[in-house]
């Protein structure tokens, strides 16, 4: 296993409360795998994603878990183990490269491009600056940006987004790393950029056997480049599967809701999930969803019991007490095809 | 001079300078130079404040070996209105005002550039650090900066003059210390927000080390308001070396500055007797003149850059 984070709680701390963003979330990544991380804006994600390199934002705070990479602990809190800053930066860049989602925003905007991509390269591996200039044309020139030998003296803001996010890739593929973790890569660009990217991003996969976290909450993006699923929603993992398992029989209400507020496959109408994102400083009793959820019922337990991830499937779990139901019910609220087969996809 | 020390740093609107290019008129793709040679063009204001700068630097590097007479050596000749001999005329001593008025920024400017370079050096420095790494340390330099601030500069700067002895050296000290302050506080403020944006995350996860992040990264993108305060506050070193030489407290007489030449003449205007005191003033007026104008062109061309 390339990447295996096992638990991981991440506490951000105010002044009289505590906001677990990310409570005991495990995730694995097998070798030249794209894993999705999905969910709805502000489920952790991201803050998972940036847990990954021992980050956090702000007043953030690992509280808990592990992350082992290549079968070396990076950190676990149980046992109050961590890397030192020194040892991070062994793997931060070099090993597992994060691409985030403003790429203008994460070149540093007074440095031209080619001397940013230089330098990560040559800090990760001793180059000298010829050879890192070459190794950044070459680069460039893969990841599909016209005439390099330009490029590498733009200014950040001299490039577009589509063209900066492809600089961004570059920069992070120059030391090689044997994990790439894209942080909702391509939300910021249109459809028809953010294709390209993907297009790349999985031929590079192919060709640097990169194991890949692509956080998204773009299911369309899921369903044509992942391998495997997560679904976050208010801060736990509450359902992860291979991806044709995940399309063929989704199972909790809220990748149903993410479905359809999509447009694909089911009236939307039918399984809305009400109101705003659970606020992770309180959380209800019982399931976190289930004052949102349109499947929740007293009988089954949603309102008391906290539902544990459990098999639902060969390697598909799910944390939902009606997951059975669920599915069902779903099939169930999708229209008939032939009088509004326009939306069904 | 009717400056007051607590107008120090706040300056006009860059949108009153003569040649500020229309608020949205798009920029060209030029790098800060073309800017800079943009802003020349269109406005004869900073023309003028670059050419007096131009001469009080030259004049403190060549002034003192274009005397005309020795500077230091009393004469009979005291008290001459001007004339084609003494073209400022003389003062009480018989010093010849127009040598002096020329050899005064070999001690003016250079004390001015002297204490404006520590003072952007050493602030910018701290207000890197107390804004990158926040925490009670910077509180409580922001603290110490506020006592510094809150004090009325003249007195301060009387106080510790007097405390440490009147030389050079301790002049120079005491102007960087009541400017450095400023800088801690434009470089602060920027940092602030700089280290929230996604270069400094992405640079973190790229592996980059937090002091290589702090000055390579954050410390360019945040220096340029404390650039442009770099000539406002060489102007008013300048005021201030002058102001303290003309209570007492700066420079000896019969040193040529032109705090000390303004002094010397300033109880013989009432009989009539002006150059003694205009002459010096006027240079102090125009050096000052130039160095805010300057500033606040670079003001224009840096904000606007951002």
């Amino acid at each position: 296993m390339l990447l295996s984070v096992r638990g991981l709680s991440v506490e951000y701390r105010q002044v009289g409360s505590a906001n677990r963003t990310v409570t005991g979330a495990s995730l694995e990544v097998p070798a030249g795998e794209v894993v999705g991380l999905v969910g709805e804006s502000g489920c952790g994600k991201s803050t998972l994603a940036l847990a990954v390199l021992g980050m956090t934002r702000r007043s953030g705070q690992i509280v808990g878990g592990s992350v082992e990479f290549e079968g070396q602990k990076l950190f676990d809190v149980s046992q109050g183990s961590s890397l030192t800053e020194d040892e991070w930066r062994a793997y931060r860049g070099r090993e597992i490269g994060l691409v985030v989602q403003h790429p203008r925003g994460a070149f540093n905007p007074v440095k031209r491009i080619g001397e940013q991509i230089d330098r990560h390269y040559q800090v990760h591996s001793g180059a000298s600056s010829g050879e890192a200039r070459r190794r950044t044309l070459e680069l460039l020139e893969q990841v599909g940006i016209n005439d390099p030998q330009r490029r590498v003296n733009s200014f950040p803001h001299e490039l577009s987004g589509g063209m900066a996010q492809r600089a961004l890739i570059a920069m992070a593929l120059s030391p090689s790393p044997k994990l790439l973790i894209a942080d909702e890569a391509t939300t910021a660009l249109d459809v028809t950029i953010q294709e390209q990217i993907l297009d790349l991003l999985d031929e590079l996969r192919r060709t640097h056997k990169l194991g890949m976290i692509v956080v998204s909450h773009d299911m369309g993006v899921v369903a044509n480049y992942c391998d495997r699923v997560y679904l976050m929603n208010a801060g736990e993992v509450v359902e992860h599967a291979p991806v044709e398992r995940f399309f063929e029989e989704v199972a909790h209400p809220a990748a149903i809701a993410l479905l359809a507020a999509q447009g694909v496959g089911h009236d939307h109408r039918a399984v809305r999930l009400r109101g705003l994102p659970v606020d992770t400083r309180r959380v209800p009793p019982g399931c976190r969803l289930h004052l949102r959820c349109p499947f929740a019922s007293s009988d089954a337990g949603c309102s008391t019991v906290h539902p544990e991830l459990s098999n639902f499937h060969d390697g598909h779990q799910v944390r939902c007490h009606r997951a059975a139901d669920v599915t069902a019910l779903a099939q169930a609220a999708r229209p008939p095809a032939e009088s509004d087969g326009g939306t069904d996809v | 001079m009717s400056v007051e020390p607590g107008e120090y740093g706040a300056v006009g609107d860059a949108a009153d300078m003569g040649g500020e290019r229309s608020g949205d008129a798009p920029l060209p793709p030029a790098g800060m130079g073309a800017q800079v040679k943009e802003l020349l063009r269109r406005s004869w204001l900073v023309r003028i404040g670059l050419f007096l700068v131009a001469v009080a630097v030259l004049l403190a590097i060549v002034g003192p070996y274009l005397a005309r007479f020795p500077l230091e050596e009393a004469t009979p000749n005291a008290n001459l209105p001007p004339s084609t001999t003494y073209w400022f005329g003389t003062d009480p001593n018989g010093f010849d005002v127009f040598s002096r008025v020329l050899a005064a920024p070999r001690i003016d400017v250079a004390i001015a550039l002297v204490a404006t370079a520590i003072a952007f050096f050493i602030g910018s420095a701290i207000g890197l650090l107390t804004g990158y790494y926040r925490g009670w340390p910077g509180e409580f330099v922001m603290r110490i900066a506020d006592l510094i601030q809150s004090f009325p500069l003249y007195v301060l700067a009387i106080i510790i003059v007097v405390l440490t002895g009147r030389n050079f050296q301790n002049i120079v000290l005491v102007i960087a210390l009541l400017n450095i302050p400023i800088y801690v506080r434009l470089v602060r403020s920027q940092v602030l927000s700089l280290r929230e944006r996604t270069f400094v995350e992405a640079g973190k996860a790229a592996g980059t080390t937090d002091l290589n992040i702090a000055v390579r990264h954050v410390l360019p993108n945040g220096l340029s308001p404390a650039l442009a305060q770099v000539p406002i506050t060489i102007g008013f070193a300048i005021l201030i070396t002058a102001g303290l030489s003309f209570i007492g407290a700066g420079v000896r007489p019969p040193t040529p500055e032109w705090g000390v030449m303004v002094a010397s003449g300033a109880e013989s205007i009432i009989i009539g007797e002006w150059w003694i005191s205009f002459f010096p003033g006027v240079a102090i007026s125009l050096t000052v003149f130039g160095f805010a104008v300057v500033g606040e062109a670079l003001r224009a061309v840096f904000l606007r850059e951002v």
